[in-house]
């Protein structure tokens, strides 16, 4: 499986998300420039946090003007994999790709630390391999993570089910507690929190490399069921 | 922006505008009559005083400076880069440094951090290496008043800005409170980088013809002339300042991070010297580059990228505007240099060549404005030479103070709520601590340790400094300091490799004060060569007095420490109940200049009667080994506050209890004799962990699931729960800065 880890200016999460796949993963991996405008030949597109391009107006907001962007809709309308993490989830909000918003957290201040999350729908190709209802711990590190959107929106996310991960104590004041959401079609996760930094047992906890071993496993049962 | 005409040499030397500039008489005459047989005019006169002031020469410094240990078999390159650079085998390297930026942080919290954070990365990378760490250490005034809960609140947050968007984790330092830091706080940043090797750089300009390339962001009229700036006390006017301090910007200095290590990793070859433009801007860096190879410079000033209009030559090269670098390449090269910095939209131009001719030249407008011997500026500056002069606090004889203690329980409480003993995890949440992803310690415990990735290895890094105990005795004090950080190093798994420090003194033409800085470096430098871990970096601020009232002299050890097998890596908190727990080291009634001294009298005093370097030296080693055999779940420093504070910060991760015995007072469960460890371990490991420690450990009991914490001892039984306990050492920072 070939994963691409799209670049912009002020990444900082772009090789941490590059090693969780190469390293830990041990899938291809490459890193592309947000200049780029095609996405042909990967089969999933990963987003990384950090501060695109200073992320000194809204998060995002400039980002959502890149070269690649077009191709990343594309890519996501042709039902493979996208995954936007922290400034990734901002820039999918952006773009249109999720619905809602990351404001401000509710503190006004940056929090970095291990979040205890609940896994809400594990019928993902994010998630297939957690149990529902399982607990998992895994960093934060955002001071723009407040998810918002409005009470239609929530109760169409639920019904939906594209809740798919909510932290167990709501740190940034989002609504409903939510941590991550997908599509309606279920091909594109937002979250906060980051899994590539936990895909080690030496950085304290591998309970995110279960969700690129999601990916993974969706990916093979895919090509099975086509061949 | 209208611009005076500029004073004539004449007039400057009439006016006697130097002295505003920071120059002295001799040190005006010096310059217009030895080194240069004339007066010098407006732009030659500013680029002295930037280059002649203490922040750019160490001219008030030097002769302590020299006292430093700085060899060692690890040392690819001591003191006198942008870094310190050691070799930790595998043809790695591990870089580092730290600097102060105290003044800026005073005048401007938010953006003074900001830049100290962006000023220690560039150092770090302008070595060739990656930035992957990077430390604070902090002091204030005490949180009683709105404007130290403004400084401590805006500092976090620059750091927090600055370093959370560049992506590189804040990992640890410390953060230390006491009235002496009114009107005068110390932001000091520390930054790690690796790399391989060979790569190693240097900031040198060489070869005629070669080319000078400017990088990075425009320059601005920020900060102009800030090293004379910080190189002098403040006063209650110090609002005059404000435009001394300069404005950061990550995303910028993101861009010209990836670009810079990219020049090195992929254009080396062409590459001759790289420096950042840091204190003094331009001419500093330039100037310096020039001098290591005994060159000139031809600087052409109109081709300097600026951001404002009509700049003037000494606004030009006495700039501090932020993310700048200076580069020397081979001539004829310079495109493949402009490519690469075109690929991240930022500014790469030639502005000037090495010439052979040791002579320092600009033009700007067609008229050359600057040609004096490029040594005068940074060869040729006195070094001054102080005789120290013991401080008369020092002089007086006062017994030793021994605390009262009637409710072990309730003073231990009281202790861990003081704001320096109080959990910093409402500060430390605010930073990045995992960006890279090799986090394998966040800031919490005794150090924190990063993984060299692709390797079995891992960095140890601390920064610390107990200004109480340099106050009352500079020479022990400077030892502690030392052992202090060596002791949080081996406590995590590591073994001590170097030390960078920030010297952060008063005005060294006060006798006094000089014999602090002397005292205390002797100290360090004596205990670094005990550990084998040299000075390869650092820096030096004085002058922290405002309105003629010094700080404590307070110099910051920063150290690394290597963990050769990650399997070595330990942490503070206790493990599991069944445990073993043991103090190692011996204790004394050591309560001068204690956490619980400074609690119940309000003022420090006392003596250090009971420190040695050897034992300090000889139970770290006994610690290490230990941990090197696998006989330890965790393991603490005994620092402020005492065996008391290690026994209830180990225990509350966990949440676990203790009960067992001592034959100590309640008030030397306080007592802060130095070389001691807490160490938990596990049962089956008794009789090997004993054989090994020998009379240095002494067994206090076991841990218990019950989350008591029951210890009898000499005169009285301690019992408290550990969630009171936890709930006073959590809370106290938050509700002070209410």
């Amino acid at each position: 499986m070939k994963f691409a880890v799209i670049s912009f200016p002020g990444s900082n999460c772009d090789y941490d998300m590059y090693y969780a796949i190469k390293d830990a993963l041990q899938e291809e991996v490459e890193m592309i420039s947000c200049d780029e405008t095609s996405l042909d030949g990967f089969d999933a597109a990963l987003i990384p946090g950090g501060f695109s391009y200073g992320d000194y107006l809204r998060s995002g907001a400039i980002a959502k003007f890149a070269n690649i962007i077009p191709a990343l809709i594309e890519f996501a309308n042709a039902n493979k994999p996208v995954l936007g993490v922290c400034n990734g989830f901002q820039i999918l909000t952006e773009i249109g790709l999720l619905p809602g918003a990351l404001q401000h957290n509710k503190s006004m201040s940056f929090i970095s630390q291990i979040e205890p999350l609940t896994v809400v729908n594990n019928e993902t190709l994010f998630t297939n391999l957690y149990k529902k209802g399982q607990h998992i711990n895994i960093p934060i590190a955002h001071g723009e993570g407040n998810y918002y959107c409005d009470d239609a929106q929530l109760a169409e996310l639920k019904s939906n089910n594209q809740i798919v991960f909510t932290y167990d104590n709501n740190p940034n004041g989002s609504c409903a507690d939510i941590a991550g959401i997908t599509n309606q079609a279920g091909n594109v996760l937002g979250m906060m929190p980051h899994p590539e930094r936990a895909v080690e047992t030496i950085l304290g906890s591998e309970e995110g490399l279960t969700l690129f071993q999601s990916i993974l496993k969706s990916f093979k049962g895919e090509l099975n069921r086509v061949n | 922006m209208l611009t005076k005409p500029e004073l004539s040499p004449q007039e400057i030397k009439d006016q006697k505008v130097y002295l505003e500039w920071g120059l002295t008489e001799e040190e005006y005459t010096t310059i217009s009559k030895k080194l240069l047989g004339r007066l010098p005019n407006y732009t030659e006169t500013g680029l002295f005083s930037g280059m002649w002031s203490e922040h750019c020469s160490y001219k008030n410094s030097k002769q302590v400076l020299k006292k430093f240990w700085t060899e060692g078999s690890r040392v690819l390159q001591g003191p006198g880069e942008g870094a310190g650079v050691l070799d930790i085998g595998d043809n790695q390297a591990v870089v580092f440094k730290a600097e102060s930026h105290n003044h800026p942080s005073f005048v401007e919290p938010f953006q003074g951090s900001a830049t100290g954070v962006g000023g220690i990365i560039r150092d770090i990378f302008s070595m060739g290496a990656k930035p992957v760490a990077l430390l604070d250490s902090l002091r204030f005034g005490e949180l009683s008043t709105p404007k130290n809960k403004y400084l401590l609140d805006q500092v976090v947050a620059g750091i927090s800005h600055y370093g959370n968007s560049i992506g590189v984790p804040t990992i640890g330092g410390e953060i230390a409170f006491d009235a002496s830091y009114d009107g005068n706080p110390l932001v000091n940043a520390m930054c790690v980088g690796l790399m391989d090797k060979d790569k190693l750089k240097s900031g040198v300009a060489k070869g005629e013809g070669n080319s000078i390339i400017y990088v990075g962001a425009k320059t601005g009229r920020d900060g102009i002339n800030g090293a004379s700036f910080a190189s002098s006390e403040f006063s209650d006017g110090e609002d005059l300042n404000r435009s001394a301090v300069q404005v950061g910007d990550p995303f910028m200095e993101k861009l010209l991070v990836d670009a810079c290590l990219e020049v090195i990793d992929k254009h080396s070859d062409i590459l001759v010297g790289i420096q950042d433009m840091g204190a003094c801007g331009l001419v500093s860096s330039s100037a310096e580059m020039a001098s290591k190879a005994g060159s000139g410079l031809n600087l052409n000033l109109d081709l300097v990228p600026q951001r404002e209009d009509h700049m003037t030559p000494y606004e030009i090269m006495l700039s501090e505007s932020q993310e700048r670098m200076v580069f020397c390449i081979k001539k004829g090269h310079e495109q493949e240099i402009f490519d690469v910095f075109k690929k991240y939209n930022l500014d790469a131009v030639t502005i000037g060549e090495v010439v052979n001719d040791g002579h320092y030249t600009l033009t700007h407008q067609g008229e050359v404005v600057c040609d004096i011997p490029t040594a005068s500026l940074v060869d040729d500056v006195p070094e001054y030479q102080h005789v120290g002069q013991k401080p008369k606090h020092l002089l007086e004889t006062k017994e030793n103070f021994v605390p009262e203690v009637t409710d072990v329980a309730e003073t231990l409480s009281k202790v861990l709520a003081q704001p320096t003993v109080a959990s910093k995890e409402s500060v430390f949440r605010q930073y990045d601590s995992r960006v890279q992803a090799n986090t394998v310690v966040a800031p919490g415990s005794d150090a924190a340790v990063i993984r060299v990735r692709n390797t079995n290895k891992s960095l140890a890094m601390t920064m610390d400094s107990n200004a109480r105990y340099i106050y009352l005795d500079p020479y022990i004090g400077g030892q502690i300091a030392v052992s202090e950080s060596a002791r949080n190093i081996v406590a995590s798994g590591g073994t001590p490799i170097g030390i960078t420090d920030c010297l952060n003194f008063g005005n060294p033409e006060n006798d006094e004060r000089f014999y602090e800085m002397d005292q205390s470096v002797q100290g360090i430098s004596k205990a670094c060569q005990t550990f084998d871990a040299p000075v390869i970096s650092g820096n030096v601020s004085l002058y922290n007095e405002t309105d003629k009232k010094a700080i404590y002299p307070t110099p910051v050890i920063g150290m690394v420490g290597l963990i050769e097998d990650n399997r070595h890596i330990t942490t503070q908190d206790f493990k599991t109940a069944g445990d073993l727990v043991y103090v190692v080291g011996q204790t004394f009634d050591d309560f001068s200049g204690s956490e619980i001294q400074k609690m119940m009298t309000g003022e420090i005093y006392g003596s250090f009667d009971h420190f040695d370097l050897e034992t300090e030296h000889h139970n770290q080693q006994l610690v290490s080994k230990a941990i090197k055999q696998n006989l330890v779940q965790s393991a603490h420093d005994l620092s402020e506050g005492g065996l008391g504070v290690a026994l209830a910060e180990s225990a509350f991760a966990q949440e676990l209890g203790i009960k067992g015995k001592l034959d100590l007072t309640a008030a030397q469960l306080f007592s802060e004799s130095q070389s001691r460890f807490v160490i938990s371990i596990k049962p089956e490991h008794k009789s090997e962990f004993e054989a090994l420690m020998q009379d240095s450990a002494t067994l206090i009991g076991e841990l218990t699931q019950e989350p008591t914490v029951d210890i009898k001892l000499a005169d009285q039984h301690l019992i408290a729960q550990v969630s009171d306990l936890k709930n006073s050492w959590k809370d106290s920072l938050t509700c002070l800065m209410k």
